[in-house]
């Protein structure tokens, strides 16, 4: 009855959305099933099976490094974005105060801005402080495409934080450190490891910002676009892509995992919605 | 600074009435925000000014002049191949906004009317391939759309046509399918979050009075999800006209777009002044159109009541 009041039947939406998710997933899946295929073109019909592609990955020594630099960068970048995402999110969950909104559309703001634009104005600063380009430039850039996203997983986990357990803390006598090590920490960790490992997929993934900043040292994602040049080279980059895929899949599900588990720790132990 | 505090505070009136303005709130939430505010003032708004002032001077081989002038914005807006650029990244996000838009509305109104307790692994399932690399996704449909690719062999090989067309890739359609693929999962989320809060008892109402289920979607769940759709268009269609790496994997000559153009200024053409004349208009004329386009739902939805 509810059901058959609504516009839009449940089936046909459902075949709908399973279409919508064949749409999604399909083209994606085409890199696993070209990097064990035997014929080094991407086309129907398959020669065989192969892990050859997998083998010769390692003994690529310029991968090698653009792996080495992703791994700092993304590191590095991570860190330094759940730290500021940290300092904002707990602001803007906590506190009420003038121009708060304002503040954060602008932390926000390279959400919806055009990469390339970003990119490029960072790229003249740079250029114009004299500093030179190399990883540390493309750390700073990916910071700042990262916040956003760290933003948003840490805010989903710091609201609905019950500050009345800090204050009980507080006055049982406990440190201004203790209580943030002994009470506040706990509950916001699952987010703060979500975030990290969100920021450093993000970063792991990104090439716009990472092309235009990077001086002579290259990322797995720049060492990809310059492979693509070849014809040649393509069932390598399919099988390093697929990996990469892999990659970013597992950290994105840990990460969700990690982020619900922190929404409801803090709604059901904060007593706001228990 | 402001935790230390917290603990001497009762203890004499004049470190009482200091504490009591550094224990403010806006002072502490402020104090809290601004190492993020303030990298995000030095990293994104000062470069934005730097680019800004940019667009007014003029290159002279490896210096900068820096004499007020307006003939980078009428190179931009006048010299015939920035001028196709730029209308062609327009007409491509435009149409890649509207694409993923409709395409998204019926998948966050099944989630958000028929999802049941699968809410959010639905949302998951949707959103994880947008996590994954936008240059490996953006390489698989050149994998598909190639002319030895997926589609043309798997064409040949079910006997459908004899020879590869080679009208699959290289061009703006290819640009346009590519990008409504990768910013599809973007465009769910705003349109879900706002059918989730259309409130239930309303649609019921509408039923009730006599408005049968196609009236009262068009009627009450539409209009009260155009902020979602309002979101989702500006959230796809902003950062699409500035898209780089779908126009040079699959545009080909006839879907180069206006970034291409822009980072050509910055590397081989080394004209930075022209460079950041485009982008300042690319953003202007984006956002005209943006501010168009909710002007004309607002007033879609305005009609549909």
């Amino acid at each position: 009855m509810r059901a058959r009041s609504r516009f839009l039947p449940g089936g046909w939406l459902s075949v709908y959305a399973f279409l919508y998710i064949v749409f999604l997933y399909l083209p994606v899946i085409f890199l696993p099933i070209f990097s064990i295929n035997t014929s080094p073109t991407p086309k129907f019909p398959l020669t065989g099976y192969t892990l050859q592609w997998y083998e010769d990955l390692p003994h690529t020594p310029a991968l090698l490094d653009a792996a080495w630099n992703s791994l700092i960068v993304g590191i590095s970048a991570s860190v330094l974005s759940t730290v500021l995402g940290i300092l904002a999110a707990r602001s803007i969950t906590r506190y009420r105060y003038p121009g708060r909104r304002a503040i954060n559309g602008l932390i926000m703001a390279p959400l919806v801005l055009p990469e390339v634009i970003v990119a490029i104005s960072m790229l003249l600063v740079m250029l114009q402080l004299g500093l030179s380009l190399s990883l540390f430039t493309v750390v700073l850039g990916h910071v700042l495409v990262c916040i956003p996203y760290s933003m948003t997983v840490l805010t989903s986990g710091f609201e609905g934080f019950d500050r009345s357990l800090e204050e009980a803390s507080a006055d049982l006598g406990e440190s201004a450190f203790g209580t943030f090590r002994r009470v506040t920490l706990p509950m916001v960790a699952p987010a703060i490891i979500s975030s990290l490992l969100v920021c450093f997929t993000i970063s792991l993934d990104e090439f716009i910002i990472a092309f235009f900043l990077t001086g002579t040292e290259a990322t797995l994602p720049i060492y990809i676009w310059g492979q693509l040049r070849f014809a040649s080279k393509l069932p390598g980059v399919l099988a390093l892509g697929t990996l990469l895929l892999v990659a970013s899949f597992l950290l994105m599900t840990v990460a969700e995992i990690l982020r619900r588990r922190a929404a409801r720790r803090t709604q059901n132990e904060g007593g706001l919605y228990a | 600074m402001t935790a230390a505090a917290e603990g001497s505070a009762p203890l004499r009136m004049t470190r009482a009435r200091r504490n009591a303005l550094l224990q403010s709130e806006p002072v502490q939430g402020f104090a809290l925000i601004s190492p993020t505010f303030l990298y995000a003032l030095v990293l994104l708004v000062l470069p934005i000014l730097v680019v800004i002032a940019h667009s007014f001077w003029t290159q002279h081989y490896l210096t900068i002049d820096r004499t007020f002038t307006l003939e980078n914005y009428r190179i931009a807006l006048t010299e015939p191949i920035y001028r196709d650029l730029l209308w062609r990244s327009l007409y491509i996000s435009l149409t890649v906004s509207l694409f993923t838009v409709i395409l998204a509305y019926p998948i966050a109104y099944f989630i958000s009317f028929h999802g049941g307790r699968h809410k959010s692994l639905w949302l998951f399932l949707i959103t994880i391939p947008f996590w994954t690399s936008y240059l490996l996704r953006v390489m698989s449909w050149k994998v598909i759309l190639g002319y030895n690719g997926v589609l043309n062999s798997g064409l040949m090989g079910l006997g459908i046509i004899d020879e590869p067309s080679t009208a699959l890739l290289y061009n703006s359609s290819a640009v346009i399918i590519t990008l409504t693929h990768a910013w599809a999962a973007f465009a769910i989320l705003p349109i879900f979050v706002s059918l989730e809060k259309v409130d239930r008892t309303l649609v019921e109402a509408a039923t009730d009075l006599g408005d049968g289920p196609l009236r009262s979607f068009l009627r009450v769940t539409l209009p009260l999800s155009a902020p979602g759709i309002i979101s989702a268009a500006l959230i796809v269609m902003i950062p699409t006209v500035g898209d780089y790496v779908t126009p040079k994997l699959v545009g080909g000559k006839d879907g180069v777009m206006i970034a291409n153009a822009i980072q050509a200024q910055f590397g081989k053409a080394a004209n930075w002044p022209l460079g950041a004349a485009l982008s300042v208009t690319t953003m202007l004329i984006v956002s005209l159109m943006a501010g168009a386009t909710v002007l004309i739902i607002r007033t879609l939805q305005r009609m549909a009541r």
